[in-house]
C-alpha cells in the first residue's frame, strides 16, 4: 500500500531524457511550469499537451505509472474543479439548479485550471521520475550556487536534501516492515473510529521515530568518520558539464516558450466549442 | 495445524520496472509439530515465503492451506490466522514501543481481547520461556542491551500462544553466546511445547544441530527438502549457490579421501567425535 506513492520517486530507464544534465531538467522544468500560466486559449493547451506528451514519450516512462502519481491530488483535483465550475461569474448560464448556476465560463474555467494543475503535477513528476535524487540535489547545489556569495550555505542545505530525500525510500520501507511486524502482533490498523485508529499507530510510530533518530546518529557518525567538514574546498566525483544534448534541450524549451507567448497573443482568445 | 503450500509465486512491483519474482513455484508441506529450518542466500526468497505463512502477503498465485482450509478463500478468518501462526521478523526487537517490557509482551495477547490479568500471565510466561530475567520487567525496554531486546521481542510474539512459530534470522548481529542461548532456548521450548518451528537462517553451522529438516531455497525456488543429513550430502550444490554445509561435513570428507572409513553423514560436531573417535 505504501508503495504506491510515486512523487518524487525515480524511475530507471535508459532515455534521452534520463541522460540530461539535472540542471537542464530542473530549469526546463521551471520552465514549463510557468509556461502553463502564460495563456489563456485552446491552441495554448493543444501545444503544451503535445510538448508534455513528446516529452513523456521521449522519457520511456509508461503512461500508468505517471498518472499513478495523480491519485493523491484526486481530492485536490475535485475542489478545484467544482469550486470553478460554481463560483466563477459571469458569462451565458447553462444550467441552473437552484442558487447554483453553471455558465459556460465557469465550465471554461474549471477545465482549464483542472488541465493545469494535472500538467503542473505530471510536469514536476516527470522531472523526478528521470532524475535519481542525488543528481537532482547537484542540480539545484549548482544552481544555487551564486547564493554562496550572499552567505546562503548551499552546501548544507543540498547535503540535507539529498539525505532527507535518500531517507525517504529506507524510512518507507521500515514503516512497512514496523506495521508488518505489528499487525503479526495482532494490531488492528484498519477498523475502528478515528480516536481507535490515532490511537494505533503509536505501536508504529514510536519504533519508527527510534529508529530514524538511530539511523540519523548512525549516519552523523559515519560522516564524522570520514572527515565530513561541509562544501569549502571540495571537489566532486562526477562534477557536472554540460553536453550537447543539454543544450538542444534548452534551446527547444525555450523556443516552446516563445511560440506559446506568440499564440496566446495573437491566436484569437474565444476558440471554444461545447 | 499442518501448513501445505501449493505452487506459490510472488512477485513484487508487478507491471513496473521494478518487478521482481521472489518465488517462483514453491510447494511445502509441514505437518504439526516439526522443527524445520528454511536456510538460503541473501535474496533467496525466504523472507517473502515466510510472510505468506501468516498471510501478510499473498501469493501472487497458488494456494495455501493452513490446516486444511484454503487462507486465499473468501471470508477467511486472517485474524484467527495471525493468532495461530506467530512471525518474529528480523532485528525484531526495532518494534518495540511500550514504556516498559511486561506491557511490550502484553500488546500481542491485548489485540487477542485477553483480559488484563490472563494477558500478564501470558507476558511472564513468554519471558519466562525465553530465558529473560524477572528483574527486568518493569524496565523501559530501550534501555535493555541487544540481546535482551531480542528476547523481549520473541516474547512478545510467544506470549500469543501461536501455535506455528516462524522467526525469521533470529540471531542475526547476536555474538556467538547470545546465539547459543536464543537457538537453545527456542529448541527447548520447541520440545516442551510440541509446536511447530520454522526457523530461516543463513547458516547451516547454526540449525544442522537442532532441526529435523532443512528446506534450501535459491532464488525464489526450493532447491533441497530433507533431513539435514540428506541436505548436506548435496554439500556441492550448496556451494555453488553460495551456500556451505557445516564444517564437520568437509571434515568428515577430507577424512574419508585420506582412507579413514568414517560415516560422511554426521551433521554436529558430537556426531563427528564420536564417529573419529571410532576409527581411531
Amino acid at each position: 500500500m505504501i508503495r504506491d506513492i510515486t512523487i518524487g520517486q525515480y524511475y530507471p530507464a535508459d532515455s534521452i531524457v534520463h541522460k540530461l544534465d539535472p540542471r537542464v531538467k530542473i530549469v526546463c522544468t521551471m520552465l514549463y511550469l510557468i509556461s502553463l500560466f502564460m495563456f489563456r486559449s485552446v491552441a495554448g493547451y493543444a501545444l503544451c499537451t503535445v510538448f508534455l506528451a513528446v516529452i513523456i514519450r521521449l522519457s520511456k516512462i509508461p503512461f500508468k505509472f505517471i498518472t499513478k502519481g495523480l491519485k493523491p491530488i484526486i481530492l485536490l483535483l475535485m475542489i478545484t474543479l467544482v469550486f470553478n465550475l460554481f463560483f466563477t461569474s459571469g458569462g451565458n448560464v447553462l444550467v441552473s439548479v437552484r442558487i447554483l448556476k453553471i455558465t459556460d465560463e465557469g465550465l471554461r474555467a474549471s477545465v482549464y485550471m483542472g488541465l493545469r494543475l494535472v500538467y503542473l503535477i505530471v510536469g514536476s513528476s516527470l522531472m523526478t521520475l528521470t532524475t535519481t535524487p542525488n543528481a537532482l540535489t547537484d542540480g539545484i547545489e549548482s544552481l544555487l550556487r551564486p547564493l554562496n556569495k550572499i552567505k546562503v550555505p548551499v552546501h548544507e542545505i543540498a547535503m540535507m536534501m539529498s539525505i532527507a530525500l535518500r531517507f525517504i525510500p529506507i524510512l518507507l520501507e521500515e514503516t512497512d516492515k514496523i506495521m508488518k511486524a505489528q499487525i503479526a502482533r495482532g494490531a488492528d490498523l484498519e477498523s475502528g473510529s478515528i480516536i481507535e485508529r490515532a490511537k494505533s499507530m503509536i505501536p508504529i510510530l514510536v519504533p519508527l521515530f527510534v529508529s530514524a533518530f538511530r539511523r540519523a546518529n548512525d549516519l552523523a557518525m559515519a560522516m564524522e568518520a570520514r572527515c565530513y567538514r561541509g562544501g569549502d574546498g571540495r571537489t566532486k566525483m562526477k562534477p557536472l558539464v554540460y553536453k550537447r544534448r543539454d543544450y538542444v534541450a534548452y534551446v527547444i524549451t525555450i523556443v516552446y516558450c516563445i511560440i506559446l507567448v506568440l499564440v496566446g497573443r495573437y491566436v484569437p482568445f474565444k476558440i471554444w466549442i461545447f | 495445524m499442518s501448513i501445505k503450500l501449493e505452487n506459490i509465486n510472488y512477485v513484487y512491483s508487478e507491471g513496473t520496472a521494478y518487478r521482481k519474482q521472489a518465488l517462483k513455484d514453491v510447494s511445502i508441506e509441514i505437518p504439526h509439530g516439526q522443527f524445520v529450518g528454511i536456510i538460503g542466500h541473501t535474496g533467496s526468497g525466504k523472507s517473502t515465503l515466510i510472510q505468506h505463512l501468516n498471510g501478510l502477503i499473498k501469493a501472487t498465485d497458488g494456494v495455501y492451506y493452513f490446516n486444511g482450509e484454503n487462507v486465499y478463500a473468501d471470508g477467511y478468518n486472517m485474524k484467527s490466522l495471525r493468532n495461530q501462526v506467530g512471525l518474529v521478523f528480523q532485528y525484531p526487537e526495532h518494534q518495540l514501543f511500550e514504556i516498559d517490557v511486561l506491557s511490550d509482551v502484553c500488546f500481542g495477547p491485548k489485540n487477542q481481547g485477553l483480559s488484563k490479568e490472563e494477558c500478564e500471565k501470558r507476558a511472564r510466561e513468554a519471558l519466562e520461556a525465553v530465558g529473560f530475567p524477572g528483574k527486568f520487567y518493569s524496565q523501559s525496554p530501550f534501555d535493555l542491551s541487544g540481546g535482551q531486546k531480542r528476547r523481549v521481542a520473541i516474547a512478545g510474539v510467544l506470549a500469543m500462544r501461536p501455535k506455528v512459530l516462524v522467526l525469521d534470522e533470529p540471531t542475526a548481529g547476536l555474538d556467538p553466546a547470545g546465539r547459543d542461548e536464543i537457538l537453545d532456548q527456542i529448541a527447548k521450548l520447541h520440545k516442551e511445547s510440541g509446536m511447530t518451528v520454522i526457523l530461516v537462517s543463513h547458516s547451516m553451522e547454526d540449525i544442522a544441530k537442532y532441526v529435523d529438516r532443512i528446506i534450501v531455497m535459491n532464488q525464489g525456488s526450493k532447491l533441497f527438502d530433507g533431513t539435514p543429513k540428506e541436505v548436506f550430502s548435496h554439500y556441492k550444490e550448496l556451494e555453488n549457490v553460495g551456500l556451505a554445509a557445516p564444517q564437520v561435513t568437509y571434515i568428515m570428507h577430507a577424512l574419508k579421501e585420506r582412507g579413514f572409513r568414517v560415516d560422511t553423514s554426521v551433521t554436529t560436531i558430537d556426531e563427528a567425535v564420536e564417529e573419529i573417535a571410532k576409527v581411531l
